[in-house]
């Protein structure tokens, strides 16, 4: 028997296999074709104070080895979350999950994060602040240590859940602004969210997703995910949850020895739905083939 | 939804850049007539959706147009050739809406779908009128199949080189019917809106992400709230639909 236990900021997970925000809904649609309960626990939507719809269509592109999306976080809201979206998990997911949230301002992180802080549900807060495809807000608050610090010590105080900061690639020095987010008071940090990318459709000379760019995610990006986990690793000690192009066991283990505690899985759920489901029962087998008998010992390995 | 591997049985040239590919294995994953499958194309990431044309316990029919990378490799493939295939995917047309004499109306490769929605209203005992709106003769494809299965079928061309000259509405606009059901461009959708007298339903089309709800990539704005063309749709109600 192998021990794939993790454990965020004293939350216990049965492993560290996360399906990432933004790929997974509220859950339920995953729960009508297997048991959720499987996972370490998930990250859902993308949530904001109030409704979005997003971005104009179309907002998916092709890439080699991933995909580009420009969806702009829809979300029916934190309102609507409280009252619909958590009670519909619970009669499928029996663990708590990761509330990940979104805001144009300080201001509405604190709010959506007060909002949710009172729901037993929710194991940890995911503070996104590295959305690409939306303007005035998400990533720009993530790309210099000083609002990124701003956002995480405002957040820490509205909540005693642990607060996570998920970070974008889309800097130049992703391990100092984890730094900062640690010395704000970050539980722990999330990375990476997607990169900014582009297709341009030869028959119609234009873009192909509405809004131009989106957030290339996919195999393609996985190392550039392990890179910038091994460096923010060198530089904080609070956990890092991986995230990055993740598809296999194998995947899992290399972003761990990188420095990740647990990890996210994202595009691989929309190309495969049972992508979480098959990565959580290869891994016992995938951690004997290297000799691994308890899953926390390979983090941070590789330094 | 259901994950299952099928065989390419044929895969055949219908008119210019239009196939049909026909597969072999369990297609208990569909329920209803508008549903669509999400295939798995080797070489490329995203699967890529493709509408129902026709089923039974064994196999089922898609007939599509080769409009980027993911159509071109699928019209490359050969029978015998194993594809990963989501079936059953969206919330296909509702039968019950039909009344006596519904009438269906298909534009380009907004025609396939309308086959097997046909074959069930037959079956269910429905006066079955149907309108294939194409370009031009070379285009045409399964106006004899929809007589074969009992439809009244019309057939209408842009240049008038068969049957009616000029677009699906100048046939819609001299029938008389209870309930229409239509796939094909937006263009077409305008311009039945305009002019039918029933409640309908309309399939639309969007780029998608994932094909089952979980990306949200391919929503749409509607008067009941946003909805995914993968889920809540492909098949929206005329009235909830904001043009």
């Amino acid at each position: 028997m192998v021990d794939t236990r993790v454990n965020l900021s004293g939350w216990e997970l049965d492993n560290p296999i996360i399906p990432a925000s933004g790929t997974f809904g509220y859950g339920y649609e995953f729960a009508e074709i297997y048991d959720i309960n499987c996972l370490g626990t998930f990250s859902f939507k993308g949530t904001t104070k109030d409704p979005r719809f997003g971005n104009p269509t179309p907002r998916i592109a092709e890439c080699p080895n991933g995909i580009i999306n420009s969806v702009g976080l829809q979300n029916p809201g934190v309102e609507a979350v409280i009252s619909k979206e958590l009670p519909k998990l619970a009669k499928v997911f029996d663990k708590k999950v990761i509330a990940n949230v979104s805001g144009f301002s300080i201001d509405e992180y604190v709010h959506t994060v007060s909002r949710l802080s009172s729901q037993d549900q929710i194991g940890i807060f995911e503070v996104n602040i590295s959305c690409p495809n939306v303007h005035n807000g998400g990533m720009a608050l993530g790309t210099s240590c000083e609002s990124a610090a701003a956002v995480t010590a405002a957040v820490k105080k509205a909540t005693d859940k642990p607060v996570y900061i998920k970070l974008s690639p889309n800097v130049t020095d992703i391990a100092s602004i984890a730094k900062a987010c640690e010395d704000a008071g970050a539980d722990g940090i999330c990375l990476i969210n997607t990169l900014m990318g582009m297709r341009i459709n030869l028959k119609t000379g234009k873009p192909v997703v509405a809004n131009k760019m989106g957030g290339f995610s996919g195999p393609a990006v996985f190392p550039v995910a392990v890179r910038m986990i091994y460096q923010v690793y060198d530089k904080v000690k609070v956990p890092i949850i991986g995230c990055g192009g993740v598809s296999t066991a194998a995947d899992v283990l290399e972003m761990m020895m990188a420095g990740a505690t647990a990890v996210q899985v994202g595009a691989a759920n929309l190309i495969n739905p049972y992508a979480c489901r098959d990565i959580v029962e290869a891994l016992p087998a995938e951690m004997a083939k290297y000799g691994i008998t308890k899953l926390t010992d390979i983090i941070g390995g590789a330094h | 939804m259901k994950q299952g591997l099928f065989t390419i049985v044929s895969n055949e040239l219908l008119a210019p850049s239009v196939y049909r590919m026909v597969l072999e294995g369990d297609t208990s994953g569909f329920t209803t007539p508008g549903q669509f499958a999400d295939i798995s194309i080797p070489g490329l990431y995203l699967r890529r959706p493709i509408s129902l044309c026709d089923m039974d316990d064994k196999t089922m029919t898609f007939i599509y147009k080769v409009v980027g990378t993911g159509t071109d490799a699928m019209s490359n493939m050969t029978a015998g050739q194993q594809l990963d295939v989501l079936t059953g995917l969206g919330n296909g047309y509702d039968l019950s809406r039909s009344g006596d004499k519904p009438v269906l109306i298909g534009g380009g490769v907004g025609v396939p779908p309308m086959y097997y929605l046909a074959k069930q209203l037959i079956k269910a005992g429905k006066e079955v009128t149907v309108i294939l709106g194409f370009n031009n003769a070379s285009e045409i494809f399964y106006a004899k199949e929809f007589e074969e299965i009992g439809a009244k079928v019309y057939v209408t061309t842009v240049d008038g080189s068969v049957g009616t000259k000029g677009f699906v509405i100048d046939v819609l606009k001299t029938l008389d019917y209870s309930f229409f059901y239509t796939c094909g461009p937006m263009p077409m959708f305008r311009a039945i809106e305009a002019v039918a007298t029933t409640d309908g339903q309309y399939s639309f089309e969007q780029r998608m992400g994932c094909g089952f709800g979980a990306c949200m990539g391919c929503s749409m704005e509607t008067k009941n709230g946003p909805k995914r063309v993968c889920k809540e749709g492909p098949v929206m109600d005329r009235e909830e639909i904001i043009w």
